[in-house]
């Protein structure tokens, strides 16, 4: 499996990646700074799973979701953000991505990312 | 204390402005409800800087005449928080947040109020998650309204130590459909930057720590 993580922050990514690492340890972990960025990786790594900010300099996590969205139909998309606002908890729901509320918790995460490969990830479930 | 030399490195700094950029994103919630149009937010900007520079980076934002909400915070961190708006937006913000239904002169009496409301609702908001994420807990004064120039709110009683540097944080907003733009702004003098250090450090080990 393939894992994307794009967050301008880099403890954001770091957070996600903690979980990541405990649960999913199998995956193959690739970060992004910026939508930008995310959209160049994507060229050579195909992400199955891609989890994103909302609130990044340049392309917000929205306009992400949806590039990446019609790239690959059958991708998991998850937009990350601590702004509820109904617009982009909608927009996320538009472009079939799935809306979590930042600082994500690792059980939350995990109902995303679906069954842990580990123990230690069942238990935070 | 040696002050000057009291910085935040790269990892605290991207912490600070996560965390304020999820604390200003939780307050984006309540203003969308209060005006009734989506609030679209800049990416925080965090910067240590000398007084003179703060005033001269709002000045820089073509913003003369301002209105501000004002509160103080108090606890292990001490500084105060801003919600800044030009002066002449202020009504448009008013209009939004009281509903269309009401005169200019209704608007113009409530104004005080409202504002006064709307900035405790948005600061509490982010003082309070900004609080919560750093397991602190934080005193927040009444709001006051404040109205004058960038000078003036840099120069808030209590008076400030000359040359004093400040963490001066601040974030855009727009709402979507109103003519209404403004930022929120918060400033921590050094004595509470040294705790700052030390609380950003365990937030990062508590948040980002023992990565396998």
């Amino acid at each position: 499996m393939n894992v994307l993580i794009v967050d301008d922050s880099k403890l954001a990514r770091m957070a996600l990646v903690k979980v990541l690492a405990r649960s999913y340890p199998t995956w193959t972990r690739k970060e992004a700074s910026n939508a930008d960025e995310a959209l160049e990786l994507q060229q050579e790594f195909a992400a199955d799973v891609v989890l994103m900010d909302y609130n990044m300099p340049g392309r917000d996590g929205l306009a992400l979701a949806a590039e990446l969205r019609a790239r690959n139909p059958a991708a998991r998309l998850a937009l990350i953000s601590a702004n509820q606002q109904h617009e982009i908890i909608e927009g996320a729901k538009a472009v079939g991505a799935v809306f979590l509320n930042k600082p994500v918790s690792e059980p939350e995460l995990i109902d995303f990312l679906g069954k842990p490969e580990t123990v230690a990830g069942q238990d935070a479930r | 204390m040696a002050a000057a030399e009291l910085t935040l490195d790269e990892l605290e700094t991207d912490a600070l402005t996560e965390l304020v950029n999820i604390a200003v994103s939780r307050a984006a919630k309540n203003l969308r409800e209060m005006v009734g149009g989506q609030v679209f937010l800049s990416v925080p900007r965090i910067q240590l800087v000398g007084r003179q520079q703060a005033i001269e980076i709002l000045g820089e934002q073509g913003m003369d005449r301002l209105v501000a909400v004002h509160q103080l915070f108090e606890g292990e961190l001490t500084g105060r928080a801003l919600l800044i708006f030009p002066e002449a937006r202020s009504l448009e913000l008013v209009r939004a947040v009281a509903g269309p239904e009401h005169s200019l002169e209704d608007i113009i009496d409530l104004e005080q109020e409202a504002l006064a409301e709307t900035g405790n609702v948005i600061l509490n908001s982010c003082l309070a998650t900004i609080a919560n994420l750093l397991h602190r807990s934080l005193k927040v004064s009444l709001p006051e309204v404040i109205r004058g120039t960038g000078v003036d709110f840099f120069n808030l009683s209590p008076p400030p130590a000359p040359g004093e540097v400040v963490l001066f944080l601040y974030i855009n907003f727009t709402v979507k459909d109103h003519d209404i733009t403004g930022y929120i702004a918060m400033l921590m003098d050094m004595p509470s930057l040294a705790v700052l250090k030390a609380l950003l450090s365990d937030f990062i080990e508590r948040v980002g720590g023992t990565e396998i």
